[in-house]
């Protein structure tokens, strides 16, 4: 099918993808903090309440159990919820009515109520927002069955993953790289298309070794394997997990097979991360195809990401730094 | 203030309304202690209790269209649940978790009311994070009919939607928020509090430091309201306004119906560690269903034999539920694994 494209950045191609599904379906809208007439913190909703009007584009009492409580109970009677959370720092008072309620109202009603909405979240580091506005959560929601995980890495991505997740029947949680808001460039399909929640994405073919990573650490493993490439004769393989709930193990353990060599890169704390479950999952799946220890780049151990640039510098995996994890595994 | 009888809704309502409403509430009351019972025999892991909260329940059960109109129900909500549908066999199922039992197919404690079929929405046990989810739904409503999805007068559709919970859970944030969003968007929406003096040990002024519940409702920019919960034609009068004024779009109410619950909070609590027994007593002489028998047959609605009748229909049906749901099957192990992602529509 011939399809125009257009070059965007990632918070292009989300606004459209919400801007694209609110025409298709009269029973989707948004809500959160700012979202109406400012357009959102980061801009994801602007000009929508002027397309849309402001019954569908609906400014949230600055509580943000209640943004999601709203858009469930909207989703229980069959209207389409966007919530934006509108850093993902702020999700926690949110916590219970996510895992608690959302998460297993189609399991605790016997398939009988299900919550078809979407929950956005500009999530991880790098912008100069302390401990409260550059966190990454995904670990926490990631443990949840009856939720799914979706993280973009690609304006592609952005669009197709969002609207698939508009039309998901499930609470789909969808995280943004903010850093990666306006750094991140890409061709986007003008008009409809959709990329499946659930498969992930090789992002660079490669031979040596395989980089598993999501968001903005996607992006910068792609930078790293490129600049090995060049430097190193380092041809690394970078798989971009786009959706963490529900894992998909076959394209994880594809890989290693492939390659015998595994780094999972991601920006939160490294004890108990997303990565430890990748690691896990090779461990018990893939041991007979490693050549080496699986290893995990990640941020410190510590409660968050500092305000201080060069403290929060030193906290967030670089291209350079993960160049030389790559480094020191394939040299295993 | 007294009020003619002839400006209460109630007054409207026909003797064969007045005697299912009696009926609701006695079915309900039996149903409630055959649990009981069986919990004591040991055949079932637990039951929270509405003993005395039948009046505020039915009355409030039948001000709305009963099956259309949303209910988020909380954990004492037996008998507004058996008066939306809920029969004793489903609930008693639901005390063993027999297989395919009404509101979760055995994965949930038992009163924990759901039935998509008459918009009864499943709850969880952390109280009043329903409340918001109300108001979400009331939204929804709102939502569908501004933007011409729906008629607002047609009522074969959802037109407002109801929560209930008791006076302690008021004290939780996300009650506030669910209040905050209904009164800002003024939506079509009800929160029908079940004050019964205790969270559990906790007395009422331990919990907030103004005498009602319903005080707080100028904070919402919402009305107000205190009724005898265990006067269930008083609650039906107070309830039937505030359907009204949800219906005609003219925002949502808080009720708050002061009653006792005359039994522990649950099968697993003992009360006589934190109130007395006099006052169990004392509280015992304003019984719901007794206070609305005497009414009837003060009317000569309810003849003897016929409250005879009625007594003799209730113990056989929660009779047979009993036995009918002890002989169903266990869920197939299978089901532990069923039901945690709603699948993809075809498209």
């Amino acid at each position: 099918m011939a399809t125009n494209v257009t070059n965007m950045t990632l918070i292009d191609a989300v606004r459209a993808a919400m801007d694209e599904e609110m025409e298709r379906d009269p029973r989707v809208f948004i809500t959160g903090e700012d979202v109406g007439v400012r357009g959102g913190v980061f801009r994801a909703t602007q000009g929508l309440i002027e397309k849309h009007g402001e019954k569908r584009v609906v400014d949230s009492p600055l509580a943000e159990a209640s943004i999601i409580a709203i858009g469930i109970g909207a989703a229980l009677a069959d209207l389409r919820p966007i919530c934006e959370i509108q850093f993902a720092d702020f999700i926690h008072p949110a916590f219970n009515q996510i895992v608690n309620e959302a998460a297993k109202m189609y399991y605790r009603s016997n398939g009988a109520w299900s919550v078809p909405m979407v929950i956005r979240a500009p999530y991880g580091g790098g912008i100069g927002g302390g401990l409260y506005h550059s966190q990454s959560i995904e670990a926490f929601f990631a443990h949840v069955p009856g939720l799914k995980v979706v993280v973009p890495s690609t304006p592609y991505d952005a669009k197709g993953l969002l609207k698939s997740a508009v039309r998901d029947p499930n609470p789909v949680l969808y995280l943004e790289p903010k850093k990666g808001y306006r750094a991140i460039k890409g061709d986007v399909p003008d008009g409809d298309y959709t990329v499946p929640i659930g498969p992930a994405r090789v992002a660079r073919e490669g031979r040596d070794v395989s980089v598993f990573a999501y968001g903005m650490m996607a992006y910068y493993a792609v930078q790293a394997a490129d600049a090995l490439a060049e430097s190193d004769d380092i041809n690394a393989e970078v798989i971009d997990l786009r959706t963490l709930l529900p894992v998909d193990k076959a394209a994880i353990l594809n890989s290693v097979k492939k390659t015998g060599k595994a780094l999972v890169v991601y920006e939160d704390n490294l004890t108990m991360g997303y990565g430890a479950e990748v690691a896990a999952i090779i461990a018990d799946e893939g041991f007979e195809y490693l050549d080496g220890p699986v290893k995990r780049l990640g941020g410190p151990d510590v409660p968050a990401m500092p305000y201080s640039h060069p403290l929060e510098s030193a906290f967030m995996p670089t291209p350079e730094t993960i160049a030389a994890a790559i480094r020191d595994v394939v040299a295993y | 203030m007294t009020t003619k009888a002839v400006e209460r809704p109630s007054a409207q309502l026909s003797q064969e309304t007045l005697l299912e409403m009696f009926w609701m509430m006695l079915l309900a009351r039996r149903t409630d202690e055959r649990a009981w019972v069986l919990h004591r025999q040991g055949k079932i892991a637990f039951h929270a209790s509405g003993i005395g909260h039948e009046g505020a329940q039915v009355g409030a059960a039948f001000a709305i269209n009963r099956g259309i109109d949303y209910v988020y129900p909380y954990y004492r909500d037996l008998a507004l649940s058996i008066s939306l549908g809920v029969t004793p066999l489903d609930y008693l199922m639901s005390t063993f978790g027999k297989k395919g039992e009404y509101s979760s197919g055995g994965k949930q404690m038992p009163c924990h009311y759901s039935v998509k079929a008459s918009n009864i929405v499943s709850g969880s046990s952390v109280v009043a994070t329903q409340v918001p989810q109300a108001a979400g739904t009331a939204f929804a409503i709102k939502y569908r009919q501004e933007t011409g999805l729906v008629d607002r007068t047609d009522d074969t559709q959802p037109r407002l939607a109801l929560t209930c919970l008791g006076e302690g859970s008021t004290s939780q944030g996300e009650w506030h928020e669910g209040m905050n969003w209904a009164g800002v968007h003024q939506l079509p929406f009800i929160c029908l509090v079940q004050n019964n003096l205790y969270a559990i040990s906790v007395p009422v002024d331990q919990q907030m430091a103004v005498p009602n519940v319903a005080d707080r409702a100028s904070a919402y920019g919402m009305k107000g309201v205190m009724v005898d919960g265990n006067d269930m034609l008083a609650v039906y009068d107070v309830m039937k306004a505030a359907v009204e004024r949800a219906y005609n779009g003219d925002g949502p109410t808080l009720v708050e119906a002061k009653t006792y619950r005359t039994v522990p909070h649950s099968s697993d609590d003992d009360d006589r560690s934190y109130r007395s027994r006099e006052e169990v007593e004392e509280w015992k002489l304003k019984d719901p269903i007794t206070r609305f028998q005497q009414y009837l047959t003060d009317e000569g609605i309810l003849t003897p034999d016929a409250l005879d009748d009625y007594q003799r229909r209730a113990k056989a049906e929660v009779d047979a539920a009993t036995q009918a749901a002890e002989a169903a099957p266990w869920p197939d192990i299978e089901e532990l694994y069923t039901g945690v992602y709603a699948p993809l529509e075809e498209a």
